[in-house]
């Protein structure tokens, strides 16, 4: 243990700096959110006066009622929900097969896999040709353009990748001697250990699928059935933006409500999940991230 | 016949190349599941190189990428002759070094300083707290940012408060506020996140080292300087290389959502520009010619300097 002692005078002022630097850090990277929360749980035209800091001061639910009965609103939680489930689904099972195939020891085109892969990690076709390709796919106004185009990336493949190269080969090789196939040997053996490296790359991807809104915006922009969350927020942020608010709270009747005030309520249902989620989903992306990023 | 002549040919004839024919029929699972990868692959990642070719045609969705006529590189020399164009290459190039900089600066103090708070818990709860806002989307955090530098906003309603303004400031319609916002906001959604790699680093720091260290009277500046800085280097240098790669992709998402009229010559970046003429112009040909133009400047960038890091002797990317 530190000798508390012999701290000097020089120890103390670091840790208090530092002490004060985290406090600081801290603040910065929560109050805006607490904020936004005030704001969402305040009164509308009250928020206008501005001045809310850390309680909302005349409390309100009418901000998150709004909210939950505008349609699109509910429609783009339906696909978003939607889309995070499946493309992370589909996202995980085909990333851990190209993972497999690539780290199997004596495979044939196990080079020949990898560079064709790592190069997509450097060159790519860029906006235009990538548009143009969606839609001659037939990709645009459709679901599947949430899913589909992102289920495999080099990214993925070698995060997990290099967490199947540290699994002992004997593994393997004993179930290859009572007769598995490789099917069997996934299934069985490679699969259940990686539960970490494939709950990492589940975030990641969850959260990339539920954050996304520049498809729903050049893919799907006429299809009002497909609209995501994040693409409806970015409406409201752009529609709040464009207009002065004091003028648009007038000619709202209900009066207790303002693009700002929806627009924070809205922003804390789209938060609230991830808020939920990563605490408990972050050990297993620390070990994850460290392993793909250091070794590779 | 073939088939039968690799098969007999035993140990005594040696053909030039041997089809492993039972390593074929062995992997047969593997090799059907590559076809289809390498099938999805060639669709979604190598197809679109294909349509590079528009950048160098008149290109007319009609006629497809192989009818239309070709035109050689008419098409970048008006990119170079659009004074947009070139401003925009200023946009890119400035926000993603000024990013860069700082959100790397701030993830290796983060870090050092994080190691060095004594209570575990504190350490454990700060750390948890910081990496929260790489979680939201950009469209969460420009809402964020649009509400507290709002003419009502918190940092208005301070700055007033304590009379280093007189009255509240329009941060979104004066130029000299964008990129410090663009590097601010990207600092506070990435340091915690960025400063997960170097904390794993400083953790796989040989512990004697710093005995020795505190042995030979060394304090805890001189430690921080002598062990854990050498200790994180080669980290530092491989995440510098990956992100000077990546300096033209910097900038797209938050330039988009914040940008507006007033300071567009200063929020424009390279995608926004690719997006504006291609997608919503329609001039397909000059929006590929710049992703073209992005894409070449990128690998140039990632080529040198791994050759830089090769040549010195440290880590490399390959």
């Amino acid at each position: 243990m530190i000798n508390l002692k012999k701290t000097s005078t020089a120890d103390m002022l670091f840790r208090t700096f530092n002490g004060l630097f985290m406090i600081s850090f801290v603040v910065i990277t929560l109050y805006p959110i607490i904020n936004t929360l005030a704001i969402s749980l305040n009164d509308g035209t009250d928020a206008l006066r501005g001045g809310i800091y850390l309680f909302p001061r005349r409390f309100s639910l009418k901000n998150y009622i709004t909210v939950l009965q505008k349609q699109n609103l509910i429609t783009g939680a339906y696909i978003t929900v939607s889309r995070t489930v499946l493309g992370t689904l589909l996202s995980v099972v085909s990333n851990a097969i190209l993972a497999f195939i690539v780290s199997r020891k004596g495979f044939l085109l196990k080079k020949q896999l990898s560079i064709f892969w790592v190069v997509t990690m450097y060159v790519n076709g860029g906006l235009i040709p990538t548009f143009l390709l969606y839609k001659g796919l037939g990709l645009t106004n459709s679901f599947g353009v949430y899913v589909i185009p992102g289920m495999l990336s080099a990214f993925n493949m070698l995060v997990i990748r290099t967490y199947m190269n540290g699994i002992p080969d004997s593994l393997e090789e004993s179930a290859q001697l009572d007769g598995a196939g490789y099917t069997t040997i996934f299934l069985r053996i490679i699969a259940p250990l990686c539960t970490p490296v494939f709950a990492t790359i589940a975030l990641f991807v969850a959260v990339g699928q539920w954050n996304s809104w520049f498809d729903a915006m050049l893919f799907n922009r006429m299809s009002h059935d497909l609209t995501t969350l994040q693409y409806e927020l970015m409406k409201l942020l752009s529609s709040v933006t464009n207009q002065s608010t004091s003028i648009e709270s007038m000619k709202n009747n209900s009066g207790s409500v303002t693009p700002t005030s929806v627009r924070a309520a809205a922003t804390m249902i789209t938060m609230l999940p991830i808020i939920c989620v990563y605490p408990f989903l972050q050990r297993y992306f620390v070990t994850g991230l460290t392993l793909g990023g250091v070794k590779e | 016949m073939f088939l039968t002549n690799v098969k007999n040919s035993g140990n005594t004839i040696q053909p030039k190349f041997n089809i492993p024919w039972n390593d074929i029929k062995r992997q047969r699972i593997l090799l059907i599941w590559t076809a289809i990868i390498v099938i999805y692959g060639v669709i979604f990642y190598y197809l679109p190189l294909v349509g590079w070719l528009t950048a160098f045609e008149d290109y007319k969705p009609k006629d497809g990428i192989f009818h239309s006529s070709f035109i050689g590189l008419k098409k970048f020399k008006m990119l170079f002759s659009d004074q947009t164009f070139i401003r925009v290459i200023r946009n890119t190039l400035a926000m993603g070094i000024l990013n860069l900089v700082s959100t790397f600066f701030m993830a290796i103090v983060f870090a050092i300083l994080l190691n060095e708070m004594m209570f575990k818990g504190y350490k454990k709860l700060v750390q948890t707290i910081s990496y929260l806002p790489h979680f939201l989307s950009w469209i969460i955090v420009t809402g964020i940012l649009h509400d507290a530098l709002s003419g009502s906003g918190i940092i208005n309603e301070l700055l007033v408060k304590f009379n280093i303004i007189d009255s509240p400031i329009n941060f979104f319609a004066h130029r000299v506020y964008f990129w410090p916002i663009v590097a601010f906001a990207n600092v506070w959604k990435e340091t915690g996140w960025n400063a997960i790699i170097y904390l794993a680093a400083i953790t796989a720091i040989d512990p004697n080292l710093y005995e020795a260290a505190m042995i030979d009277g060394a304090g805890r500046w001189t430690r921080i300087k002598h062990v854990t800085l050498p200790g994180i280097r080669p980290t530092i240098i491989i995440l510098l290389l990956i992100n000077v790669g990546n300096i033209l992709n910097a900038g797209f998402e938050i330039q988009y959502l914040l940008g507006n009229g007033l300071i567009q010559s200063v929020s424009q970046t390279i995608d926004i520009y690719v997006l504006k003429w291609g997608i919503s112009q329609g001039d397909y040909a000059l929006g590929t010619a710049a992703g073209i133009f992005k894409s070449l400047v990128s690998i140039i960038l990632i080529i040198i300097v791994n050759k830089i890091a090769k040549h010195n002797d440290q880590e490399s990317l390959f």
